[in-house]
């Protein structure tokens, strides 16, 4: 811990660590130091002057961005010289800033705005021509108009340095100078978005969102996004019960900064043209629009006739379902319909990583140890395409902590690029290129080990041995698929376990076995689709549908039930780290329902509501906290902030199934069913390919 | 070809072999004292060097005049990372041409000059970053640097004696503000020429992060002289605490204009009378810029000054690079304050908000009054937009346009007053138009 040095702003005596910027220290005492082009996270610039301040016994103003604070130092922010600077700046900014406000997406929350309106010169003297290029569209979600660009470096830093990509550079001198992208006319990055996030005027705006609204005619809600594993927050705007926009402004998030395509874009399948908006039962061979009741009585009569003769029924569950829908799919599958024949598709192995860390406590990583520890082995994925922020916290770990990565990859990866170390081994035989690596791990002070499906059975007790023999301090991360992998293993969605990592003590067929059974009389999906890429060998097996979209096990179903997003809905999810984190609902869903209140219906048309209760999402967390081990997290806290669960951490004596643990490594523009049906990520997509084939066209 | 005809008023220090023929080859230099400077420093200590060149009171021939050996005591010589020396030859100081005279006619003072600093602080590379305009120059310099080589004078074995310095030109690229020092670092290393954040200063962290000693071409052309003739002798040539002499750069509305090595202190009604050859076609002085564009304009009746740093820093002005543009009683200073604004507009890096929008406003605005369509109040704004920059930018060059303008706007505003009202440039239909 640094020494504390004792200094005065504005007639108030405060401390700080020594090697503070004082605009910091300022900040963290309530003193706002407005500036433009310091971003915290970023490296340092002094280029836009608006942090100027007087400070006693030096000559001229100072900028406070990078001037620590000094013992004894004496701090003016609210002089008349430092308030005439701060005018003159903005004045000399909006020399050449278009009066654009009443056609600019940034307008109302605009910071050139906020500081007009604070520090002055809303009035100008410039009565000169502006300087003028015409907008350009970079891609088909980013747009720069370069007259607004107050050329403060924040985007070019934030791609370079936050997302190692680069993207971004500047081109020209002086005040013709331009920020331009990397392919001349067009960028070719991630498209994260993140330079308009951070962006503080209109240059860079979202083409999805283009000229579509005010900031403040939306509600913004922030909620988990349903894509990825990772768990970050996207804000959501929402005017009149449709989203506009999503983006990640509040920053209020286990992400921080950060917020991929994914969860910036593609929200916009929650209206695609296709979602399922009534139920649907085949009738002479062909799926007929009918009515909820009309279709909770075919399955609820169908199911109970099985039910009753003990006949068998599987079910399907989710990797995107709430905690509180899975808990209670499981519950009903196990004591509803007195089957144990209950499996999801399997994207990590948790289960035998939970078992090999067995008597341990603390040794799985969270997304603020993927920022905070000083070294990482990252197993099998190029994290910055399949687990962006995971990939960011790294690089930001590398950025100021100085961290030391290490990658055993079939491929070159993007950690590649700052790594101590960087093997290639095949998918699967990674754990081969550990012994190499021995030696330097074990001398770094800490260490995070990250690894894909391609490490799962034996392998991983082979992982966790060669990290339990390092003699340091180890944490681990298995890495499953989507927004709720992690919660449906730990709400017992296979039927090897029950919540809370449980033996069911009963055998139940897996998802591959219920699709190739010949017996099986009924089968039930819950948001999946596994006859995307597999066959269901009995055509006389009554299959249930609750999804969005027509998918490939929805068009084989006898009855579709429409099922809400996750951006329709309230409940919890758990990410790849174990952090368990609320879903706020952003609209209502239209013609479906919450896959919660469709089982619930169920169970209730079947007369069984008793053996599940309410379908309340509060009511069911409040179960699963007091039934599942490691869940005991009030609500209340998980409004405030994401909390790790703590699963048992004694033996897990089942077998994990390794062969039935496969992930589809998703990559920036994919995400299963989901990402299929959305047209954002399409265009971005059609715009690389297409790009691309000119390209090679112009080469060739 | 020669430069300019010499000045019997001068006193021939670094530009003592100018007019020898064949001045650039080293075996003229060798037979005229060339590397005698080198070898007696072989013999010092760095702590003698650097306490020489301080006592000498040379200081910095850029621009700024810094102390030349106060800065060269700033590098942490014991710091284990390598030292470099970067000459500054980005001479691009409007009304400044002496570097490339002194690269031209005598590089291997030059390259002495360097090796003793490198001496001094015991570093084994150096640079000349030379502005890209200057081609040929590079061309000069890098044969004056393959001769070296040649004779032993550069490479693993200095003079026989051991000690290793490599030396190697690179290119600017056409920009002013690769002049100042830590953009010329920052052009040197690959990147875009904007200026680093300081402290830490180059002395300290420069070339690759490391120490660097980073000085004008002329500042390491004076270095030979000191160590040879003594540090007494150099301080002796000019005025207390000012030593030595300097390349002034006489131009503008003279009868012989060229580059004049005088000592510091020499005056400047003296200098542009007897050594500028009086004013051209008779014609009455109206103003001087005595050290380049950044300093401020001298009028006619505030030019009886001593020309030493802080003679003309008493004058409110600044002896700068030594570019001293002298303006007949014919020439417009409105006209004189826009073409110098174009130039740092054009000129600015744009990292800044103050230089960037400031320059290229005044530029547009000082265009607009020119042309006859200003007002009253825009006469009050450029001093306005000015001070507003003053003092409040990233690095010099905001100053460089700013004290500039204030002193024209101040100094002759009757002439900007002239231009009010869509009156005609009074000076308009002279036959010496001094925009570019």
């Amino acid at each position: 811990m640094a020494d504390l040095v004792k200094f005065t702003i504005d007639g108030r005596e405060l401390e700080a660590p020594a090697g503070t910027l004082v605009i910091e220290a300022a900040k963290r005492n309530g003193i706002e130091i407005p500036s433009f082009c310091y971003c915290e996270g970023y490296s340092l610039q002094a280029a836009c002057r608006m942090c100027l301040i007087d400070v006693e016994k030096m000559p001229k103003m100072q900028v406070a961005c990078t001037l620590p604070v000094g013992a004894g130092m004496v701090i003016h922010t609210d002089s008349d010289q430092v308030k005439k600077a701060r005018k003159s700046t903005l004045e000399f900014l909006l020399a050449n800033h278009p009066l654009d406000c009443p056609v600019c997406d940034k307008g109302g929350e605009c910071e050139l705005q906020d500081m007009v309106f604070r520090y002055g010169a809303g009035e100008s003297r410039f009565t000169e021509n502006k300087l003028h290029v015409d907008e350009q569209q970079w891609s088909p979600v980013v747009f720069y108009d370069g007259p607004r660009c107050i050329l403060c470096f924040r985007c070019v830093r934030a791609c370079e340095e936050g997302m190692g990509v680069g993207a971004l550079g500047v081109i020209n001198r002086g005040a013709v100078s331009l920020i331009a992208p990397n392919h001349g006319d067009h960028l070719e990055c991630d498209e994260c978005g993140q330079c308009i996030d951070i962006c503080p005027v209109g240059a860079l705006t979202s083409g999805a969102y283009r000229y579509q609204t005010r900031p403040w005619e939306m509600e913004h809600v922030g909620t988990i996004c349903t894509h990825c594993s990772d768990g970050c927050k996207t804000t959501l705007g929402v005017r009149n019960d449709e989203i506009i926009r999503g983006n990640n402004r509040d920053r209020s998030g286990i992400n921080g900064e950060f917020l991929c395509a994914k969860g910036r874009y593609a929200y916009d399948f929650y209206n695609h043209a296709e979602r399922i908006q009534s139920p649907l039962v085949r009738v002479g061979g062909k799926l007929e629009p009918v009515s909820w009741s009309k279709a909770l009585e075919v399955v609820a009569n169908k199911f109970g006739e099985i039910r009753s003769r003990s006949g068998e029924i599987g079910v399907i569950g989710s990797n995107h379902t709430t905690n509180e829908e899975n808990f209670y799919l499981q519950k009903f599958a196990r004591h509803g319909l007195n089957t144990n024949n209950i499996d999801h598709h399997r994207t990590g192995d948790v289960v035998t990583l939970i078992d090999a860390l067995s008597g341990t406590t603390g040794q799985l990583a969270t997304t603020q140890d993927l920022y905070e520890k000083k070294a990482f082995l990252v197993i099998g994925t190029d994290l910055a395409l399949e687990h962006p922020f995971l990939s960011f916290q790294i690089r930001a770990s590398h950025r100021h902590h100085e961290a030391h990565v290490y990658t055993i990859t079939a491929e070159k990866v993007r950690e590649d690029n700052y790594a101590v170390r960087a093997i290639r081994k095949p998918a699967g035989q990674e754990i081969d290129a550990l012994e190499e690596l021995r030696t330097a791990l074990a001398v770094e002070p800490e260490l995070v080990i990250i690894f894909s499906d391609s490490v799962k059975g034996d392998a991983v007790r082979k992982l966790v041995e060669f990290g339990q023999s390092l003699g340091t301090a180890v944490k681990y991360c298995a890495l499953v698929d989507y927004s709720n992998s992690r919660g449906a293993i730990d709400m017992g969605v296979v039927p090897e376990l029950l919540p809370g990592y449980q033996p069911s003590g009963k055998p139940g067929l897996s998802a591959q076995e219920m699709l190739a059974s010949q017996t099986l009389e009924a089968l039930w999906v819950v948001g999946a689709n596994p006859l995307k890429d597999a066959a269901m060998a009995s055509k006389k097996t009554f299959v249930v549908v609750q999804d969005m979209f027509l998918t490939e096990t929805a068009q084989r179903a006898d009855v579709v039930l429409p099922a809400a997003s996750a951006y329709e809905k309230n409940g919890t999810v758990t990410n790849v780290c174990g952090e368990v984190q609320r879903l706020t609902r952003a609209v209502s869903a239209v013609g479906a329902k919450t896959d919660l209140e469709i089982i619930g219906l169920i169970a209730k048309e079947m007369g069984l509501a008793a053996t599940v209760g309410p379908w309340v999402p509060d009511t069911v967390y409040n179960e699963i906290r007091k039934t599942v081990k490691g869940y005991n997290i009030p609500l209340a806290m998980l409004a405030v902030q994401s909390q790790q669960t703590a699963p048992v951490n004694g033996r897990v004596p089942v077998e994990s199934r390794p062969d039935l643990i496969h992930s589809a490594h998703n990559g920036l523009f994919t995400s299963g069913t989901l990402g299929r049906y959305s047209k954002v990520l399409h265009t971005v997509m059609e715009s690389r390919e297409s790009r691309s084939a000119q390209e090679e066209m112009a080469h060739s | 070809m020669l430069y300019n005809q010499p000045n019997p008023l001068e006193v021939k220090v670094l530009s003592r072999r100018f007019t020898l023929p064949n001045s650039q080859s080293i075996e003229t230099y060798l037979a005229n004292d060339g590397y005698k400077a080198l070898e007696k420093a072989l013999d010092m200590t760095q702590q003698q060097i650097i306490d020489e060149v301080k006592a000498s009171g040379l200081r910095g021939r850029g621009g700024a005049g810094f102390p030349t050996g106060m800065k060269w005591g700033f590098v942490p010589r014991q710091s284990p990372k390598p030292k470099y020396i970067m000459v500054n030859a980005d001479e691009s100081e409007p009304g400044t041409c002496k570097d490339r005279l002194l690269i031209e006619y005598d590089p291997h003072q030059l390259i002495e000059g360097v090796m003793i600093a490198a001496l001094a602080v015991g570093s084994e590379q150096g640079y000349v970053y030379i502005r890209g305009e200057y081609r040929y120059l590079i061309d000069v310099m890098d044969r004056a640097i393959e001769e070296a080589y040649a004779k032993g004078v550069l490479g693993d074995n200095v003079m026989g004696r051991g000690k290793k310095f490599h030396l190697a030109t690179h290119s600017g690229a056409g920009a002013y503000e690769c002049g100042e020092e830590s953009a010329l670092l920052e052009s040197f290393e690959g990147k875009r020429g904007n200026p680093r954040i300081r402290p830490p200063f180059p002395a300290v962290a420069g070339c690759y992060q490391s120490p660097t000693i980073l000085n004008n071409v002329e500042t390491f052309c004076a270095v030979p002289a000191i160590i040879l003739s003594g540090a007494a002798y150099f301080s002796g040539l000019g005025s207390p605490k000012n030593g030595g002499t300097r390349l002034f750069c006489l131009s503008g509305h003279i009868n012989k204009p060229g580059v004049y090595e005088l000592p510091m202190g020499f005056n400047l009604m003296r200098m542009i009378n007897e050594v500028g050859g009086g004013m051209r076609g008779g014609k009455k002085l109206k103003a001087v810029i005595p050290g380049g564009s950044s300093c401020p304009v001298l009028k006619a009746n505030e030019c009886d000054i001593a020309m030493d740093f802080d003679s003309v820093a008493a004058a409110k002005s600044m002896l700068g690079s030594g570019g001293v543009v002298v303006m007949d009683e014919d020439t417009c200073m409105v006209n004189a304050a826009l073409r110098i604004m174009k130039f740092y507009a054009h000129e600015s890096c744009g990292w800044c908000i103050p230089c960037r929008e400031g320059t290229n406003w005044l530029k547009k605005l000082l265009t607009r009054f020119h042309e006859g369509m200003g007002t009253r109040s825009d006469i009050i704004l450029i001093g306005d937009l000015s001070k507003n920059m003053l003092g409040r930018t990233f690095c010099p060059l905001g100053d460089a346009a700013a004290m500039p303008t204030i002193a024209f706007v101040e100094k002759f505003q009757d002439e900007f007053e002239a231009h009010l009202d869509g009156k005609p440039c009074p000076y308009e239909n002279t036959s010496r138009p001094v925009t570019a």
